[in-house]
């Protein structure tokens, strides 16, 4: 994928459209809240979250272990294990299933993971069908976008876009902007593809490794209709996704729904171990750079995540510029510390657009060093040299001034340069500063100048 | 090499140093009176509870058949307990069916959840195709927390089983709540 | 008790009543304050631009003006962040190390070191106070309304000593105003949007002044607020605290 571009360019087009920008912004914050609301009756709640991130790093560190134990159990379960090693390979696993069984008609429930791999793509380029399920990616799929949130893939629509949408697509009412009439109305449409479909394809929120199952939550129940109606159920997961056991649910469960949404759990949260009569069920675990992220000490924390979005909504930069501005099928915080491991240049840019103010890491219920990452990731990109050259030497020029004390009096006397560097910072010669805010004035001396014409010990 | 051993190898290569699993601390139960705080909290997420008053239960499903709608019965001590006929039925043969009733195993008092499994729902696409879900579960098997939920079931025992809190929803749209996105668009749960 | 001052370079640059009376304030309460003449900055404007590798020579000079104190006190929860994180000098390991170890933020030292409890200011106004992520997420200065933990603040605890003065707290009580260092440009409409968002909520509570303890947010609220000609005066912690 390459990237024109960058989030910050992006940023400031969402940002034109001031109504709806500040609607994303208060509706997410809002969402934020209730998670805050819901984590505040858990009088234990931070406890909770230690054990998580301690299970997480646990199962990191054993994770070889875990996924062969996974693969035993769920074998004896009666699930058909793949394994893919990119986005490609688990297309294409994806793909030979489908064509042997003859399947021409797919319904998909939400998975990060299939749209990290484009898979809609490739099924669609083979002339395959696939329809996604989940109300907000089903709107997003009419409207050939991308999700913007992992969580909620349509927020940054307005129920006139959807109704517009509908109106052409499934002919509703135009202008009919009742949510709960355009849900029943997606609900007729997609009833009739659960029961025409052929196979489903899911998620994966957790796998159990001890016992070989694997838990999918969702609100609308459209992942269970999916896997429930059709003789094929194809669950698709990163290896990350694996847990040791069955009680370790009962930590991911409590803090998931609260920490995404503020609901105590999601309305399902459905535990497959066994195909029930006269169906296959089959897994398909995916690496996809996950190996690669996993043997990179300082990003390997990335690996917990459980995909709650909560580091989503509490980002000041993410509710102001909307989840396209990412680029990437993961966007905000943790899709910024994610997508580099996929492609540095391409994605060179994530890493910048937070002010590391440190809100994701203390909302992550895995307790993921979000922002540290964020920082760390600065540093590798600017080293490996996809900074630019023109703010390499600028960088330069400012280290040296503030290394040198005697230089950098003079270039504070010369009318106090110091915000003079910012321009070069983005290539550009108008100073940035200035456009929406004013320089602060100029005072007549120096504080260092002050002290040593008053203070004489210095 | 296969993809299979590749990973693995990876892993191998690049995972840290063994980080020992933690014990799971025994957590605050959150309630003394996890009747009443799951018949709130399921409340709260639009879910509609009675508690002791199984007539109510009977005297709604005679309604229903007089009015004509199909209801599926998977709790023994209510009239025509059929559920197991519908076993092998399938998906596009049930869109029509309004009502399904089926018996819970577990409750959880801290989300509103029921535990149900392949043996209480016959099957598995019932309580998602149904308009109208009821569960009815017993007042001794109501706990406090997930912790204590996990301890109690084991989740492989059947090949599957679903905590179910509430009717089916959405805000997929602009965030504005709707209930009913999927599957049913109600859930009764009685109490007895 | 022998104390060197450190003053970020910005506000050594633009704001010198902030660097005079957090030395003041320093003076009154019994400390005896250097300000080394050679100091210039932390570093931090190039690491947080990715360009950690490059501080080296700051970090040199920083250890060699600092490391003869029994405290660092400087007024930016950030600058002392990233001192506390990132100073390294291979030269003189022991003494960055000295110096990592007792750096103090300007409140977290009247509180904690100092433990000031009757603050004698006089600051008669309504006041809306900024809490600067760096120092409340990081260091801890204050709880977080992302967490489940008892609510304190060391700002808050000086500010109500202060005589007159209404502190009032935005609708969002700790959202990031957006500076973000370099962020401030090479995002520069977000930024921006977020501080005006910060600045709206201040107005809603009618107050004359903002206060922090960061000066690097206050300038970026303060360059805002001038562009709207807003009567809203920006004003550090220091000078209030310092206001007789
Ligand atoms: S990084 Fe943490 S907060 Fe963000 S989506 Fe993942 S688990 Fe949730």
């Amino acid at each position: 994928m390459n990237r024109v571009v960058e989030h910050s360019e992006e940023a400031a087009a969402f940002l034109k459209d001031e109504k709806r920008a500040a609607w994303h912004d208060e509706t997410l914050w809002f969402v934020r809240a209730k998670r805050d609301k819901a984590a505040h009756k858990v009088a234990d709640w931070e406890e909770l979250r230690e054990t998580a991130s301690q299970i997480k790093d646990h199962t990191l560190s054993n994770l070889d272990e875990y996924l062969i134990q996974f693969e035993k159990k769920a074998k004896e379960n009666g699930i058909i294990v793949h394994w893919a090693s990119d986005g490609n390979e688990h297309n294409q696993i994806v793909y030979d299933i489908l064509t042997k069984n003859n399947v021409k008609h797919v319904v998909k429930s939400k998975s990060m993971l299939t749209e990290e791999c484009q898979l809609n793509h490739f099924l669609h380029y083979k002339g395959m069908a696939v329809v996604d399920t989940d109300l907000g990616e089903y709107i997003v799929q009419l409207r050939h976008e991308q999700p913007s949130h992992i969580v909620l893939p349509a927020i940054h629509l307005k129920k006139e876009d959807v109704s517009k949408t509908f109106h052409e697509h499934l002919h509703t009412e135009k202008d009919n902007i009742d949510p709960t009439y355009l849900t029943r109305a997606a609900r007729k449409v997609l009833r009739e593809k659960f029961i025409t479909a052929d196979a489903a394809i899911t998620g994966v929120n957790f796998a159990i490794a001890e016992t070989g199952g694997f838990v999918i939550c969702t609100n609308e129940g459209n992942a269970d209709l999916g896997a429930h109606a059709n003789k094929i159920h194809i669950a698709c997961m990163g290896i990350e996704k694996i847990i040791p056991k069955a009680e370790h649910l009962g930590v991911f469960l409590r803090l998931l729904a609260r920490s995404a949404t503020g609901q105590p759990i999601t309305t399902y949260s459905s535990h497959f171990h066994r195909p029930k009569e006269g169906q296959q069920m089959h897994i398909v675990l995916v690496d996809n750079g996950r190996t690669r992220q996993l043997g990179r000490e300082e990003f390997r924390n990335s690996l917990k995540c459980i995909r709650c979005a909560a580091c989503f909504n509490t980002c000041p930069v993410y509710r102001r510029s909307g989840g396209h501005s990412y680029h990437n099928s993961v966007a905000g915080p943790i899709g910024a510390i994610l997508a580099p491991n996929l492609d540095m240049k391409a994605n060179a840019d994530l890493p910048f657009a937070s002010t590391l103010c440190g809100s994701c890491t203390n909302v992550c219920p895995v307790k993921i060093n979000i922002h540290e990452q964020l920082w760390s990731w600065r540093q590798i990109l600017m080293k490996e040299g996809y900074g630019g050259f023109a703010k390499k030497s600028a960088m330069k020029t400012m280290a040296a001034v503030l290394s040198n004390s005697g230089l950098y009096r003079l270039s504070g006397k010369m009318g106090r340069r110091f915000m003079g560097w910012f321009p070069a910072l983005i290539n550009n010669k108008l100073n940035p500063w200035s456009k929406q805010r004013d320089m602060p004035a100029p005072p007549k001396q120096s504080f260092n100048e002050w002290y040593k014409n008053n203070r004489k010990n210095g | 090499m296969g993809s299979r051993e590749k990973i693995l190898q990876a892993i191998k290569q690049n995972k840290p140093a063994a980080v020992p699993l933690p014990q799971v601390p025994s957590f605050s139960r959150m309630t003394d009176d996890p009747l009443n705080t799951f018949v709130e909290t399921l409340t709260s997420i639009g879910g509609h509870v009675v508690v002791n008053d199984f007539s109510q239960l009977k005297n709604f499903l005679v309604q229903q058949k007089k009015d004509g709608l199909q209801v599926i019965n998977g709790v023994e001590e209510l009239a025509d307990y059929n559920i197991f006929a519908y076993k092998t039925y399938k998906a596009i043969d049930l869109e029509s069916v309004d009502t399904v009733v089926i018996k819970g195993k577990i409750a959880v008092a801290e989300n509103g959840s029921i535990w149900v499994t392949d043996s209480s729902i016959s099957n598995r696409v019932l309580p998602f195709i149904c308009e109208r879900l009821i569960i009815v579960i017993d007042e001794a098997n109501i706990v406090a927390t997930m912790h204590e939920a996990y301890e109690k079931i084991k989740i492989d025992e059947e090949g599957y089983g679903v905590f179910i809190a509430g009717p089916s929803k959405t805000a997929d749209i602009e965030q504005s709540l709707v209930i009913g996105a999927h599957g049913p668009l109600s859930l009764q749960v009685y109490i007895v | 008790m022998k104390v060197g001052l450190f003053i970020p370079c910005y506000v050594d640059q633009f704001y010198p009543q902030v660097a005079i009376a957090t030395l003041q304030l320093l003076e009154k309460h019994g400390c005896e304050v250097h300000y080394p003449l050679h100091q210039t900055c932390c570093g931090q404007p190039m690491a947080n631009a990715g360009f950690a590798s490059f501080s080296a020579g700051c970090d040199k000079n920083f250890t060699n003006n600092f490391s003869g104190f029994d405290y660092i006190v400087s007024p930016s929860g950030s600058c002392v962040l990233h001192i506390k994180e990132h100073l390294h000098n291979n030269g003189k390991p022991e003494q960055a190390t000295h110096v990592r170890h007792h750096i103090y933020e300007l409140t977290e030292f009247l509180t904690d070191i100092l433990k000031i409890e009757n603050i004698t200011a006089s600051f008669p106004h309504r006041v809306g106070l900024h809490i600067s992520c760096h120092g409340q997420r990081m260091l801890h200065l204050s709880s977080m309304s992302e967490k489940v933990e008892p609510s304190f603040s060391k700002a808050e605890q000086l500010l109500n000593g202060v005589k007159g003065l209404q502190l009032l707290k935005p609708k969002r009580v700790d959202e990031c105003c957006g500076f973000g260092g370099t962020f401030c440009v090479t995002e520069e409409a977000v930024s921006v949007q977020m501080g005006k968002d910060r600045v709206t909520e201040h107005k809603a509570n009618n107050v004359e002044y903002i206060t922090g303890g960061d000066m690097s947010c206050l300038m970026h609220l303060e360059g805002i607020l001038k562009r709207q000609k807003s009567a809203v005066k920006i004003v550090h912690i220091a000078e209030i605290l310092n206001a007789q």
